[in-house]
């Protein structure tokens, strides 16, 4: 649904992207993840049609962004940086006054359609200047639904909403990336750990890594790290889990666990769970420590985060 | 087609939505209403002595246009201005809306509202009708609109254009009251000052066709030099968020 190639975006003489790559399929929800002024934004709105590359190409629902802007236009769905509202108008009114430009039809049944989707539906007669910041956000996301896009392109959907606005906004995006393609752009790591198929990483205009959130961790990590805890010494249950052929690096920590390593494709827990009761320890855990997206992330940009 | 009318409908609607109608007819209506009742005082006191002319309702159409060199740039400068300024622009762009589109329609929806207050105006020369004996002459009324249409259409069209290129719109006021002011008083003047060749200037002032158009002539000239500074301002308009778009 959506294939970019060789994208380039100079702002005069500063490059902000170079060369991108990347496509995304329909029914898949692709994560957009850089720190501040990585990109994304750029990107995002070369795919929306806002403005035109310098260089390269970027083809939505099958239409190239440049020579058929309009067509890319009626197909993709767009929540801004910036959420684009109209305070002083009437949040029905606004989106009808969207929706009359995007000629759809039964518009005033989609307007409503849209502000259920986004929970909003009792304030639909409210001035958009009088909403809290989450239900301006939740405005500006049932403005992107209203005509039910092919494609769905949202910037930090999820900045500004409460914790439970986010879960139900998460739940939302979910069930669109379905059967459509979201393609949404974050810095929380751990919303794209768990909303996103896949994930694509941005460091200075450049893809620095792309899969999905396992494989980043997997790939980057070579191997699977594993605590295990027990009722007991922990010294000695580091001393039993030795003699398992294939575990490597061995550590006790403070509070009472043990945590070791193994080469990744090759699962070693039923082996030391066998090894671990069979020298008569009670197992109480037993679990896989992935390496978070935080450290991947800031592992790929450079550690510039940690500075 | 249906976009320009979409979006020009939001616009004459957002007018209502805050002061700026209600300023705007005030500052309309009140000076012509004093202005009319001032003539109808002055021409009935002349009547009374036997003399005098009959009353026409161009000269309070004269005012009109003279008040609006000072208001329709505030009709025009939050049009586009705004737009950038919130953010909005970036949703007119990724919605299926040609730039050409939204330039018209930001443009036609200023126009409707000329056209409202046009329209209450009307009831000048309708009074005035039932003074005169034997009526006022209606074709010279029609003359007179139709430039007022033209002329104001000519003062937004700039006022469009020039709010498609500055994101501050008081920046867009002041630099659209400059060009109007200077097209409605000042380029003429050179008509008067030179020995020779200076009538040149005179085809460059908008007052000019306006006048002959308020005093019953419509010239050809004047028709084509209002409507080519409509498409001038509104090409204008387009080529500045066209121009935006590739920054």
């Amino acid at each position: 649904m959506i294939k970019v190639s060789g994208l380039t975006k100079d702002y005069g003489s500063r490059r902000a992207i170079n060369n991108l790559n990347f496509d995304c399929q329909q029914g898949e929800i692709v994560g957009f993840l850089g720190p501040n002024g990585a990109g994304k934004t750029t990107t995002m709105r070369i795919l929306t049609g806002y403005m035109p590359p310098s260089d390269g190409e970027a083809i939505v629902a099958g239409y190239d962004v440049v020579e058929e802007s309009l067509e890319v236009r009626k197909r993709v769905g767009y929540l801004p940086e910036t959420v684009p509202l109209y305070y002083d108008m009437v949040v029905f009114d606004y989106l009808k006054y969207m929706g009359e430009l995007r000629h759809i039809p039964n518009v005033d049944e989609r307007v409503e359609e849209a502000l259920d989707m986004v929970g909003l539906i009792n304030r639909s007669d409210g001035y958009i200047g009088n909403l809290s910041k989450g239900m301006k956000q939740r405005v500006g996301l049932a403005q992107a639904l209203l005509h039910r896009p092919e494609v769905l392109i949202l910037d930090e959907p999820t900045i500004g909403l409460d914790p439970g606005q986010v879960v139900e906004v998460r739940e939302l995006i979910r069930s669109i990336g379905k059967e459509r393609t979201v393609l949404l752009s974050t810095h929380l790591l751990n919303e794209a750990q768990n909303l996103c198929d896949r994930v694509l990483i941005i460091n200075k205009g450049k893809i620095v890594a792309e899969d999905t959130t396992e494989n980043l961790q997997a790939r980057l990590l070579g191997a699977e790290r594993v605590v295990v805890r027990v009722r007991g010494e922990a010294d000695e249950l580091a001393s039993s889990i030795k003699t398992v052929k294939g575990v490597r690096k061995v550590e006790t920590l403070d509070d009472g666990g043990v945590e070791f390593e193994f080469a990744s494709g090759k699962d070693l827990r039923p082996e030391v769970a066998r090894q671990v009761i069979g020298d008569g320890y009670d197992l109480l855990e037993l679990r896989p420590l992935g390496m978070s997206l935080e450290e991947i992330f800031l592992e790929l940009t450079g550690n510039e985060g940690k500075k | 087609m249906k976009n320009i009318w979409t979006i020009a409908k939001r616009e004459y609607d957002n007018y209502f939505n805050g002061p700026l109608a209600y300023v705007v007819m005030l500052a309309v209506l009140l000076p012509m209403g004093i202005y009319f009742s001032l003539i109808l005082f002055y021409s009935s006191q002349q009547a009374m002595f036997g003399g005098g002319a009959a009353p026409s309702a161009q000269p309070i159409n004269g005012l009109f246009v003279f008040l609006m060199v000072f208001l329709s740039p505030a009709l025009t400068m939050r049009l586009l201005s705004d737009e950038a300024r919130m953010g909005t622009l970036e949703l007119l762009l990724t919605a299926p809306v040609r730039d050409s589109e939204l330039v018209i329609g930001k443009w036609l929806g200023a126009m409707l509202f000329i056209l409202f207050v046009l329209l209450i105006t009307l009831v000048y020369p309708l009074v005035l009708n039932n003074f005169v004996e034997p009526g006022i002459d209606w074709l010279a009324v029609i003359s007179s609109y139709i430039g007022l249409i033209l002329v104001c259409g000519t003062m937004l069209a700039i006022g469009v254009g020039v709010s498609a290129i500055f994101t501050n719109q008081f920046a867009s006021f002041f630099v659209t009251l400059g060009i109007i002011f200077f097209l409605y008083f000042m380029i003429g003047l050179p008509a008067g000052l030179l020995p020779q060749g200076g009538e040149v200037f005179n085809y460059l002032s908008i007052q000019n066709p306006y006048d002959q158009m308020n005093a019953g002539t419509m010239t050809l000239g004047g028709i084509a030099y209002y409507l080519s500074l409509i498409s001038l301002g509104l090409f204008t308009g387009t080529t500045a968020i066209e121009i935006r778009r590739w920054r």
